[in-house]
């Protein structure tokens, strides 16, 4: 059989010779590799205190979008919903009402909308199915958490913070790759 | 003698349409004869359609090239033609695909449809069985070159059950063909002229005929849509079965659009030129408004089992058919016990929640009809 790498070693089954049995020099041996990584160069960082920059295509957890005045964006076309691959997402729509003009921008929008993000494989084809601009992958991690219960996102949890009542945290949830207008 | 008369009974016009040769009936149009033919030779239509008698040669979308006229006249057709009013000779030479002057000119007709209708593909109910969508993205015509404001309309209600969205309207007079010939008394019609006509009633009326409700099935795109399936769902979500009831009005053959037990929406069964489909006696298989607007409910079907629809159509997404479940293999390693759900979606997910049954909602549904009940 053809080895996978040109490191494998036959088993010697010969008897230790005297300076095999004495131990000493090759705990040594060891000792002095794991010495030598004290000073090498960490690869690791310690996560929380420390965090790594993105990547300028991560993609992490979903946000809906609002306009500038606020209103949702998502007509609840389906069109997200049909191009996952893990059928992650759901919704179902609702015709807007007189007097919800300035809650949703068109006729129609998502009443509820629904991302499963234990399906979810993250790989951005809802943002690039979405016609309105409405869904767009952020710069997070979905939290980690102990019931699976939680990890049923609903459109409360993904809608970005209105931009005029929450301003600041608004736009701490578009990120650094939002567009400068 | 007796030969001679069998032999002009069966006289039968050669048409060949992109090299196919066939064999059609002296008065078949070209479109009848291509549609004979089958597959991407057929050409487009937007207003034409077979059931509707007058129908046709308003659209331009069927142009085809005739490159020769007949054995007797061979000479080609100097402009293009349109193929659902143009009936064949023997030997005409037809070119529909094959021809770049055709592909060129329908492309244009396209843009020239697309001028005035807006591109609320997400928002409108008929998108995924729009065949205005289906032509314009075949045509690579899917985005817009018009820069002006699209034409507006004041809205007008037809009634509890017919959405108008007068913008969406290409005046394809379908619908009033529909209404001309499956009913008594047609209520509606095309007011105005040029740039302002549209498709009303004269004095804002309801339209109430037993049969007006097919206008819905005739309409190429969604400006007349189901009022009582507005906003639902999408169509590529329901599931489409073909179903039938004893009516006295009409077939009572359908396709119901069904997500899980709930039908969200009845529509006459259509062919493969999205046009209603005959019945099995072989009539057109109109329906009548109660089959569609008022048996939202499966105890009123009996369903024969899902329609077969296009691998290539937006609707067959996500359908799997001839699915088999593996067996499960975990209660019997475990002793009978069922392993235990880490969480049921059903409890915890809001959507298509069994205490709100939107199909029975008449029209479409409502912020308050989501809110959850007070206790």
């Amino acid at each position: 059989m053809q080895a996978l790498t040109n490191r494998n070693k036959a088993v010697d089954r010969k008897p230790m010779t005297l300076w095999e049995k004495m131990y000493i020099p090759s705990i040594m041996k060891g000792m002095s590799i794991t010495l030598s990584h004290f000073f090498k160069k960490k690869p690791t960082i310690s996560y929380p205190e420390e965090k790594r920059p993105f990547s300028p295509v991560f993609r992490g957890l979903h946000i809906l979008n609002r306009d500038e005045e606020g209103r949702e964006r998502c007509t609840a076309c389906g069109l997200c919903a049909v191009a996952c691959p893990a059928e992650a997402i759901t919704m179902e729509a609702a015709e807007r009402k007189p007097g919800e003009e300035n809650l949703y921008r068109e006729e129609k929008y998502a009443a509820r909308y629904e991302i499963n993000m234990l399906r979810c494989i993250f790989c951005g084809l809802c943002e690039e199915a979405c016609p309105k601009d409405a869904v767009y992958l952020s710069e997070t991690f979905t939290p980690a958490n102990f019931t699976r219960e939680t990890f049923i996102y609903k459109k409360q949890d993904l809608l970005i913070p209105d931009p005029k009542t929450e301003p600041e945290q608004y736009q701490k949830a578009l990120g650094s790759r939002a567009k400068k207008n | 003698m007796a030969e001679e008369k069998k032999a002009e009974e069966k006289k039968l016009f050669k048409v060949t349409i992109d090299n196919i040769t066939v064999d059609v009936e002296p008065g078949t149009t070209i479109l009848h004869a291509a549609r004979m033919v089958g597959g991407d030779v057929t050409p487009p239509a937007m207003c034409y359609y077979s059931k509707l008698k007058g129908s046709g040669g308003k659209c331009r979308t069927c142009l085809v090239e005739v490159a020769a006229g007949s054995t007797a006249d061979p000479r080609p057709m100097p402009k293009l033609v349109a193929s659902c009013r143009t009936t064949v000779m023997d030997g005409m030479i037809v070119k529909n695909i094959t021809s770049e002057r055709v592909l060129e000119a329908r492309a244009g007709v396209v843009e020239l449809l697309l001028i005035n209708h807006p591109l609320d593909c997400p928002i409108c109910d008929q998108a995924g069985e729009c065949h205005l969508q289906d032509l314009s993205y075949e045509h690579g015509k899917e985005g817009t070159r018009y820069e002006f404001k699209r034409r507006t309309f004041t809205p007008h209600n037809l009634g509890e059950y017919i959405q108008l969205h007068m913008t969406r309207c290409i005046l394809c007079y379908r619908c009033v063909y529909t209404a001309n010939q499956l009913t008594n008394k047609r209520e509606h019609g095309i007011l105005d002229r040029g740039d302002h006509a549209e498709i009303a009633t004269y004095i804002e009326k309801a339209l109430d005929n037993e049969f007006i409700g097919n206008v819905i099935d005739v309409c190429p795109v969604g400006a007349l849509t189901d009022k009582t399936f507005r906003f639902k769902n999408r169509v590529w979500f329901t599931k489409p079965m073909d179903a039938h009831r004893d009516c006295p009005t009409c077939s009572g053959q359908v396709q119901l659009w069904m997500r899980g037990d709930e039908v969200y929406r009845v529509t006459a069964r259509k062919d493969e030129w999205g046009e209603v489909k005959d019945t099995t006696e072989g009539k057109p298989g109109w329906i009548c408004n109660d089959c569609r607007f008022h048996k939202k409910s499966v105890k009123d079907w009996v369903i024969e089992g899902p329609t077969q629809v296009n691998r290539h159509s937006v609707i067959s997404q996500g359908h799997y058919v001839n699915t088999v479940t593996p067996k499960e293999t975990l209660p019997e390693v475990m002793g009978g016990r069922a392993p235990k759900l880490l969480m049921n979606i059903h409890k915890v997910s809001d959507v298509n929640r069994p205490e709100i049954q939107l199909s029975k909602i008449e029209g479409p549904a409502h912020s308050d009809d989501f809110k959850p009940p007070t206790p």
